[in-house]
């Protein structure tokens, strides 16, 4: 097995500072915006998206317009993996109706999870509009889902891993594919 | 997990997944829609020999919410009274396109028999045989001790030297049996009090201490949670105490019995209780009493237990 880092530690802070204003500049500003991360990095890097927009935007409190969202129940696929884990969801407590919402993962790959979590928000409330930031698309979707705001296309092999690790949750903090 | 059949088959770490998958299912509970696609297209069946009302009634509100169709079964007024047999009852059912049997029966052993006879491939889940065990009472009753304690920081906490007094007819008890296992895996001490004739031939069952008085038990123990057990009169078939209200002065939780406890210990039944025999309306209706608490946590336990066992690969 060879493992290749596709991005480094300065790269993913580059891309998410880059994902945080291209998403005020589609929002144009920092209203009624709300970040929620899918469990587990997808949460890790919604916080730190929030983050970023937040240093250059000091109007913007993350602290009500940042959650997670967990799909395990929504999933198509629970026959097919062992049974998995479900955590906790938060939403802000301003609640997600006419926000306009971002959905943060790592990886989009089949679109799978992106289409589960949109049935599960429907359960919330409705928001404006939604839009999706991933750090990593790698192709293979097997539905029509796309993400508006992308850390770096990789186009990749079925066969491949794609690794996304982030301090937080991992001890390094890098990109790695391993075939 | 294929089968839920006694407390004794989980380990510490299945406890805690199913405890914490029912925190989120009481988030659920809490919402406008209370509804999740998850078993969407599976059939439960409540398969029901004996009478029931807040355990069928519990199962099928928490199939129903995880979009699951449910089929109640009750043995009155069915193909039984007829002589059918338990294994022609389950496998019509599941020819019926049953993926879950929910069993309760009147023998110990019906759904330990039904699982492993080969009969039928369905997940069963014990809804209490006989004596022997009713686990899905014993983690909510798990689950409303840990929320009573740790509150809205529950997720992933053991009971780790929780004091538990598991008070009354324990001879007949299928709770107490089931929640001395699942108590002991969580880290609880568990200790009984019952009159000597509602004792299991081994006083020491499963290795628990017991007392032979309610009031040294209150006194010398200084119990957390007291549970007190329903007298199953229609169990009885010789007299085990030689009358109500005797039984009532000497082991009945009376409102100067409860005053006795801690400011913080809680009171459980798991229902349904007989006012004025084993448990006074003070104790029933005071604010340390988890009574419909337990009830609403059933339900969110219930459908935690049945996202562990129907969702997953199917190994067949």
């Amino acid at each position: 097995m060879s493992t290749r880092t596709v991005l480094s530690s300065e790269d993913i802070d580059r891309a998410i500072t880059r994902i945080a204003h291209q998403i005020i500049e589609a929002n144009h500003g920092t209203s009624n915006l709300v970040l929620l991360g899918i469990p587990t990095r997808g949460v890790v890097l919604a916080n730190r998206i929030a983050r970023a927009i937040a240093n250059n935007y000091p109007d913007f409190d993350p602290s009500n317009s940042v959650g997670r969202l967990d799909i395990t129940m929504y999933r198509d696929d629970l026959d097919r993996k062992p049974t998995r884990a479900v955590t906790e969801t938060e939403l802000p407590a301003k609640g997600i109706t006419d926000q306009t919402l971002v959905l943060v993962d790592d990886v989009l790959f089949s679109g799978r999870t992106i289409r589960a979590a949109l049935d599960a928000l429907t359960e919330y409330g409705r928001p404006r509009a939604v839009k999706l930031a991933v750090l990593i698309d790698r192709g293979h979707r097997e539905l029509p889902i796309r993400a508006d705001f992308v850390g770096k296309n990789l186009p990749s092999s079925r066969d491949e891993r794609i690794n996304v690790q982030l301090t937080e949750s991992d001890a390094e903090n890098q990109v790695v594919i391993e075939s | 997990m294929k089968h839920l059949i006694s407390a004794a088959d989980l380990s510490l770490d299945e406890i805690l997944s199913i405890l914490d998958t029912a925190e989120e299912m009481s988030v659920v509970n809490d919402r406008d829609v209370k509804k999740l696609p998850t078993l969407r297209g599976k059939t439960v069946v409540n398969l029901f020999f004996e009478d029931s009302t807040r355990t069928r009634i519990s199962f099928e509100v928490a199939a129903k919410r995880l979009s699951a169709d449910v089929i109640n079964f009750s043995a009155k007024g069915s193909s039984v009274s007829k002589g059918e047999s338990l294994k022609d009852t389950a496998q019509t059912l599941e020819a019926m396109g049953a993926q879950a049997l929910i069993v309760r029966h009147h023998a110990s052993g019906a759904a330990h028999n039904l699982a492993n006879s080969g009969w039928i491939s369905s997940h069963i889940i014990n809804a209490g045989d006989g004596k022997h065990e009713h686990p899905t009472q014993a983690l909510l009753d798990a689950f409303t001790m840990r929320k009573r304690i740790h509150g809205s920081h529950s997720r992933g906490k053991s009971l780790d030297g929780l004091k538990v007094l598991i008070v009354g007819d324990v001879l007949h008890s299928r709770v107490a049996r089931s929640n001395l296992l699942l108590l002991r895996s969580l880290g609880a001490e568990v200790r009984l009090a019952a009159p000597a004739t509602l004792l299991p031939a081994n006083p020491n069952f499963l290795g628990a201490s017991y007392y032979l008085g309610l009031d040294d038990a209150i006194d010398e123990f200084h119990p957390d949670v007291v549970m007190m057990l329903r007298v199953q009169l229609e169990r009885m078939s010789a007299s085990f105490f030689p009358t109500a209200r005797e039984y009532s002065r000497g082991w009945g939780l009376s409102a100067e019995r409860l005053a006795r406890l801690s400011e913080n210990a809680i009171v459980m039944h798991p229902g349904p209780m007989n006012r004025g025999l084993e448990i006074s309306s003070e104790a029933a209706d005071s604010a340390q009493s988890t009574v419909l608490e337990q009830v609403a946590n059933g339900i969110s336990v219930r459908m935690s237990v049945l996202y562990h066992l129907m969702s997953g690969e199917t190994r067949e």
